[in-house]
């Protein structure tokens, strides 16, 4: 059975956002997600998991202009959640890797004293097993994880660096390929150089 | 949807979707307290009313929940938190740590090492390790921002200089990953090292307060100390007298009114199974 949105909310949501939380917590690992569900095209049934478990009246949520309006009132439908007028207003955003690109420093990084008051951005993506993969370390990662994100833009590596060197300002970073996901916290860092 | 008189593990979904974002916040920034609008909850605070909302929030029909209070499974706290959660969320309960899939702790960490799929859940009083010296939060977020923690290590130099030693000995500050200092909740400095590279995600709640920080896995969690007087886990010259641990954080238990004492594990899951153990090869 698919359905557009968690048949069960309450368990499904906590189904979900456990894997979110590992994910997290273990950047770089990659967990399924959003398996039962039939959003809209073209939103990824793990970016559209993510987004029903965690986002409501009290997250404005950025949407990526590459997204038809029916993502965006399917989303505001479901989860309630206003529109953010800008990216650095909104608590989540969308972004199609293919469509869109990244941007990093286009979102809220918070404040030093409220490093929470930043974006966390569900980054949809073709695939979580082609491209050049990550090289991470940090919190949550034993020694060193990899993780392979399909169309992520060439400067990312520059970009995730500068973004790291205000820690603990930054974007954490949800990946949607499908219905799979992993997770990038502020609190990782990419290793330079070949893999 | 369903005949209950209110939602799965008690909260609201809404609540739970704040909590959890909040959750989420405090793994990306390790060791950094994130404030949630704590809600009040059918117990008064200071009876784990923070790390009730965490395990709420988290806790789904196949997790297996322990609570321990100073260690201990049996004693008022735990035994009513383990109810509250066995009818509100209707999950299994545990006393076995290695069983459990959430352990909610107050004041102790298992001696049984944890594993990766667990997760530990704290019971935080007071969440500001800068509390007691610097007493305004604005302040003290501040300080945070700025990373200026010298009047941590002057509390310490106190100790020594008054004391001649480091003598706290409980809620024993720790910087996490390199960033943050945090107040490991009331635990005793003895397991303090158990948070160091810890496979298991470690989450704190404190409700009065309405902070949530995190420690999540394979985190680098540091004890101050200094380098002439390096942090030293407390050391004791007993044994238990139930189980014969030397390993073991260990109550000391008055027996009358001439002196008397022993002492005997805190950890009452980690007593009970060596005692078996020890039984068991008694009998062979």
């Amino acid at each position: 059975m698919s359905a557009l949105a968690f048949a069960d909310p309450t368990f499904e949501s906590q189904a979900a956002f456990r894997r979110i939380m590992r994910a997290l917590s273990a950047p770089g690992t990659i967990l399924a997600c959003g398996e039962a569900l039939a959003p809209p095209p073209p939103l990824a049934r793990a970016a559209a998991a993510t987004l029903l478990t965690l986002a409501d009246f009290e997250t404005p949520l950025w949407i990526a202009p590459s997204f038809p309006a029916a993502i965006g009132d399917y989303l505001a439908f479901h989860t309630g959640a206003p529109r953010a007028a800008a990216p650095d207003k909104a608590v989540f955003a969308l972004v199609d890797l293919s469509a869109d690109g990244l941007d990093l420093a286009r979102f809220a990084l918070g404040t030093a004293e409220y490093p929470d008051r930043s974006t966390t951005i569900v980054v949809q993506t073709a695939s979580l097993d082609a491209g050049p993969r990550l090289r991470l370390t940090g919190p949550g990662v034993r020694g060193e994880a990899r993780l392979a994100v399909a169309s992520l833009p060439a400067d990312f590596a520059a970009q995730w660096a500068e973004i790291r060197a205000g820690f603990p300002l930054g974007v954490d970073l949800v990946f949607a390929a499908d219905a799979r996901l992993a997770a990038l916290p502020r609190s990782t860092a990419i290793i330079e150089g070949a893999r | 949807m369903s005949a209950r008189p209110y939602n799965f593990a008690y909260l609201d979904e809404q609540t739970k979707r704040m909590i959890r974002r909040a959750i989420l916040k405090a793994i990306a920034v390790p060791g950094y307290q994130v404030p949630f609008a704590s809600r009040e909850m059918p117990m008064p605070y200071g009876w784990g009313t923070g790390g009730v909302q965490v395990t709420a929030a988290i806790i789904g029909p196949d997790d297996v929940l322990k609570v321990i209070d100073q260690g201990a499974d049996d004693t008022t706290n735990a035994v009513s938190i383990r109810a509250f959660f066995a009818k509100t969320a209707d999950v299994a309960t545990t006393t076995d740590t290695t069983e459990a899939t959430i352990i909610q702790t107050r004041h102790r960490v298992p001696e049984t090492p944890l594993t990766g799929d667990q997760i530990l859940v704290y019971q935080v009083p007071i969440p500001e390790p800068l509390r007691f010296l610097e007493p305004r939060e604005s302040e003290t977020r501040t300080m945070h921002a700025l990373a200026e923690y010298g009047v941590m290590h002057v509390k310490l130099y106190e100790d020594i200089a008054r004391h001649g030693h480091i003598a706290t000995t409980y809620a024993y500050p720790a910087r996490v990953a390199g960033r943050y200092i945090m107040d490991p909740s009331p635990i005793p400095k003895f397991d303090n090292p158990k948070l160091d590279d810890c496979p298991a995600l470690q989450l704190f709640g404190a409700g009065r307060e309405k902070r949530i920080y995190a420690i999540p896995p394979f985190t680098r969690v540091v004890s101050l100390d200094f380098e002439d007087y390096p942090f030293e886990r407390t050391k004791f010259d007993a044994v238990c007298e139930f189980c014969g641990a030397t390993d073991s954080f260990l109550d000391e238990v008055v027996t009358d009114d001439k002196g008397g004492r022993m002492f005997v594990c805190s950890d009452t899951d980690y007593c009970e199974k060596r005692r078996a153990a020890n039984k068991k090869d008694a009998a062979e």
